[in-house]
């Protein structure tokens, strides 16, 4: 008789079809306890993330520096998570906290090392030193396995549609204002001029930021503005000077 | 709600575990069920190059093979 | 007993008019991307995606108008199979060649050809994971366990055209995530970077995959659900679940390629790494399991050592594996209590693993002399050794204090390859072994030497592999701590680098000796399924399908 049968006949006979339910259900209900009791915790204990001054939402021009560097991959060879090891402290600066990250959709802790940790590398080298080893990574560092970038100084930064990044980024949690997203698409251009007219507004909104022209060629915006600017901000939002490591609410 | 979840994961949710767990190891060792697994193990054995078809019971399909 | 009563036409069922629709909204949806996309990767993409939609159309009303798919109860569906493993052997060797190309990358960074802008380690990285992970493991995954369910509980597969649907969609999926890739479209996380509407696609093909499989278990001839499909079945279902929690994102536009994930930090992380690690645990060890359960006692002859302990082997991976991600993240900014339970977990796990090499390997008890005279024999035996040696080695790295040391450097990615190239490769291939002359009725492969001379350069180039990456992999962690005598650190991050450069080497003609091994596997196959095969392979001959045909 089974061969006059539909997957959906069969679907309908056998629902309570013993065996496989248990099974299936089994694997499902033992699966799920461990994820939710491991991961739920997360996100509404507050030890998870620190108390810590100064870190803010990325500007849009550092949110799409953010993107090329995931669009490249840069995670695949990059970590950006200091553990508090002696060295590790010493080689690139404070152990990351989770409050660095927290508004990183996704995340770019990394698993692996072929190159040097960049969780603190902001305002460690100059923006022409990033444009040249961009170019051409053996120019500065022979030794370096890193591919060259030298497409990125020529390709436009496509923006027009920043907005409706920002605005996706808002609906997950980053807490963008209206007045941001209003400003997206011209704060692109006020954060890459150091004399712009809306200079105390960028301020306001992104305390901090850094405003010059990444790459060194005012004339175009282009994707290695956006890339440097967000390597300059790299583990430097923190103020360490009001930070508790030993404090109650920090301990974990 | 932390603490409410993490005491009923460290209480309930672990004999929980344990009794889930001792289930299948019951299952598995239960002496009765040795027939049966007998013949489960054998079961890519005693293949036939087309599938039962309707007619034929569980126990022929056996003896045929 | 043959009567006609077991054959169906699929064509005018509602079935096949669901795929028709669903290939057409797709299509719609690929057009309208391709007009309005405000993002020029998508823009270039949709075409592709709407190419794959009209295909499917043009195959589909072709089929209908011929009269439908045949869906013959009296026979097992073995083209879908015959299939599966050509698909699984052509992503096989495209995902090993990638792996060889940037494994040279690292050792000659010139080979990135920067011109191009595709062709980076970046973005090739995750074309080699995803390639022979999702495209070569998942194929194999798919073919044998509708191989396996079809033949243990004795029944036709369940729901006449949507196998199919899984095999194409699966495919289609590959593609539109590797050329993704190759464009710059990422979600930008280990393991699971194709972007939302790949994954959207994903979870439609899987959901029915999971439907097929059910099915085809409730209208099953045998009392009892063999273990095998046990394994099968958890690696589906949990899949299913490991992918939608982790990929939950919110997309800029319902028409462009990128999106931002739903989770953020720390919270991401642990995701990510509950994801990733479980998808170690259950599509390269749960899913392959399967294969094990099956394969050997198949092909030695033997039912499985204990059943018993296959059972108890099952659940305790279940409930311990799903625990162990957090181990993937020691000494970071996750709270410490949750590496502990991380940690926990991993070391518990060596127990059912080592239970079930334990179970494979005694299975040939009584027939190993089966390891000299048959290569596809010894071949699935070194697949277990190689899964009991890496399922030793990480819980041994999950202890913190050796993984403060392991963690960054290349010792993980030699521990990955000894599970990768050889548990899943040898398994996988040991299967296919065993699959061909079974599908194509032939008396055996065409050559039993050449099987033996991949297995013995496969060997040899995991074992250059896992040596050189140790290395590599010891002396970074090394050196990244060593202080000289002033207290201060003794080695720069670029001299560790630069001693790369021989391991990397070494590494990579490792990977070409995997490689050749593979190839030569497709040859011996392509000779097979042309009926060149003459030898008699006395390994093959208790299959019935191949007694008849003598």
């Amino acid at each position: 008789m089974s061969g006059k049968k539909s997957l959906w006949s069969d679907l309908h006979k056998s629902l309570f079809e013993k065996n496989s339910l248990i099974l299936t259900v089994g694997v499902l209900v033992t699966v799920s306890i461990g994820g939710i009791v491991e991961i739920a915790p997360l996100f509404y204990l507050d030890s998870t993330i620190e108390e810590v001054d100064g870190v803010r939402p990325y500007t849009p021009l550092e949110q799409l520096g953010r993107d090329i560097y995931i669009r490249e991959g840069c995670y695949n060879c990059h970590s950006q998570m200091i553990r508090p090891l002696r060295d590790e402290v010493e080689r690139y600066g404070h152990y990351s906290l989770a409050a660095e990250s927290m508004y990183d959709h996704p995340f770019q802790w990394g698993s692996k090392r072929t190159g040097p940790d960049l969780a603190r590398v902001g305002g460690r080298y100059s923006d022409e030193w990033h444009r040249d080893h961009m170019r051409l990574p053996q120019a500065v560092v022979p030794e370096s396995v890193m591919p060259a970038y030298p497409f990125l100084e020529t390709s436009e930064l496509a923006f027009d549609n920043v907005e409706a990044n920002l605005r996706a980024l808002r609906t997950v949690g980053v807490p963008y204002s209206d007045d941001m997203l209003g400003a997206a698409v011209s704060d692109i251009e006020t954060q890459l001029d150091p004399f712009a007219e809306d200079y105390d507004g960028f301020q306001e909104r992104y305390p901090g930021a850094v405003m010059r022209d990444f790459d060194g060629n005012p004339d175009l915006v282009t994707e290695l503005d956006a890339l440097i600017a967000y390597l300059q901000v790299l583990g430097t939002m923190v103020d360490f000077s009001t930070y508790e490591a030993e404090a109650d609410e920090n301990l974990r | 709600m932390y603490e409410i979840l993490s005491t009923f994961a460290q209480t309930w949710g672990l004999l929980i575990f344990v009794a889930l767990f001792g289930a299948a190891l019951v299952y598995a060792l239960w002496p009765r069920n040795q027939a049966r697994f007998d013949a489960a193990a054998s079961a890519p054995l005693t293949e036939n190059d087309t599938p039962a078809m309707a007619g034929e019971t569980e126990d022929e399909t056996h003896v045929r093979a | 007993m043959i009567s006609a009563h077991g054959l169906k036409r699929a064509g005018s069922d509602p079935s096949t008019a669901i795929v028709l629709l669903i290939t057409v909204l797709g299509a719609l949806w690929a057009l309208f991307a391709a007009a309005y996309a405000p993002d020029a990767a998508m823009r270039g993409q949709s075409w592709l995606i709407l190419g794959g939609f009209l295909t499917g159309i043009i195959l589909l009303v072709g089929a209908i108008a011929g009269g439908g798919v045949v869906t013959d109860e009296r026979e097992y569906n073995e083209s879908l199979i015959k299939a599966g493993v050509i698909a699984s052997l052509f992503w096989g060797v495209a995902g090993l060649l990638v792996g060889v190309v940037i494994a040279f990358q690292l050792a000659f960074p010139v080979l990135n050809l920067e011109a191009f802008g595709f062709t980076s380690f970046g973005r090739l990285r995750p074309l080699h994971t995803s390639a022979v992970i999702f495209a070569f493991g998942g194929n194999v995954l798919i073919a044998t366990s509708f191989y396996v369910v079809q033949r243990t509980c004795r029944t036709r597969i369940a729901g006449g055209i949507w196998p199919w649907f899984v095999f194409w969609g699966y495919q289609f999926f590959i593609l539109i995530a590797a050329s993704g890739y190759l464009i710059g479209i990422t979600q930008g996380k280990e393991y699971a970077e194709p972007e939302w509407y790949a994954d959207i696609w994903l979870t439609l093909v899987w959901v029915v995959y999971l439907l097929v499989f059910l099915g085809t278990l409730w209208k099953r001839k045998e009392p009892h659900i063999y273990v095998a499909n046990w394994f099968y079945l958890a690696f589906i279902v949990t899949i299913a679940v490991l992918h939608v929690i982790n990929n939950l994102a919110m997309p800029v536009s319902w028409l462009g390629s990128r999106s931002y994930s739903a989770f953020a930090g720390v919270q991401d992380a642990l995701t990510q790494w509950w994801y990733g690690h479980n998808a170690v645990g259950f599509f390269l060890t749960a899913g392959f399991l399967g294969i094990m359960y099956y394969f050997i006692p198949k092909r030695v002859n033997r039912p499985v050592y204990s059943y018993r302990l296959s059972i108890i082997h099952f659940w305790s991976l279940i409930f311990i594996y799903i625990w162990a991600g957090p181990h993937h993240l020691h000494y970071t900014a996750l709270p410490e209590w949750a590496q502990t339970l991380g940690m926990t977990f991993s070391i518990m796990l060596w127990m059912p693993s080592w239970g079930g090499m334990i179970n494979g390997l005694m299975t040939l008890s009584g027939a190993w002399d089966k390891l000299r005279t048959d290569p596809v024999v010894r071949m699935l035996v070194m697949s277990v050794a190689f899964y009991g040696m890496s399922t030793f080695e990480g819980p041994v790295m999950s202890i913190r204090a050796v993984n403060a040391l392991s963690h960054y450097t290349d010792w993980t990615i030699g521990h990955v390859h000894s599970g990768a190239l050889g548990w899943v490769g040898f398994v996988s291939f040991g299967a296919l072994y065993c699959l061909v002359p079974w599908l194509w009725k032939r008396k055996g492969m065409y050559s039993k030497a050449l099987v033996d001379w991949h297995f013995w350069i496969a060997t040899i180039g995991i074992l250059l592999y896992i040596t050189s990456m140790w290395t590599a992999g010891i002396l970074q962690g090394l050196w990244w701590r060593t202080y000289n005598a002033l207290g201060f650190l003794e080695y720069s991050f670029v001299e560790t680098v630069e001693a790369m450069y021989i391991p990397y080497i070494i590494r990579a003609v490792g990977g070409v000796l995997y490689l050749a091994g593979a190839l030569i596997m497709v040859y011996n196959v392509y000779r097979t399924v042309r009926g060149d095969a003459v030898e008699v392979d006395e390994n093959v001959i208790d299959q019935p399908a191949l007694e008849a045909a003598k």
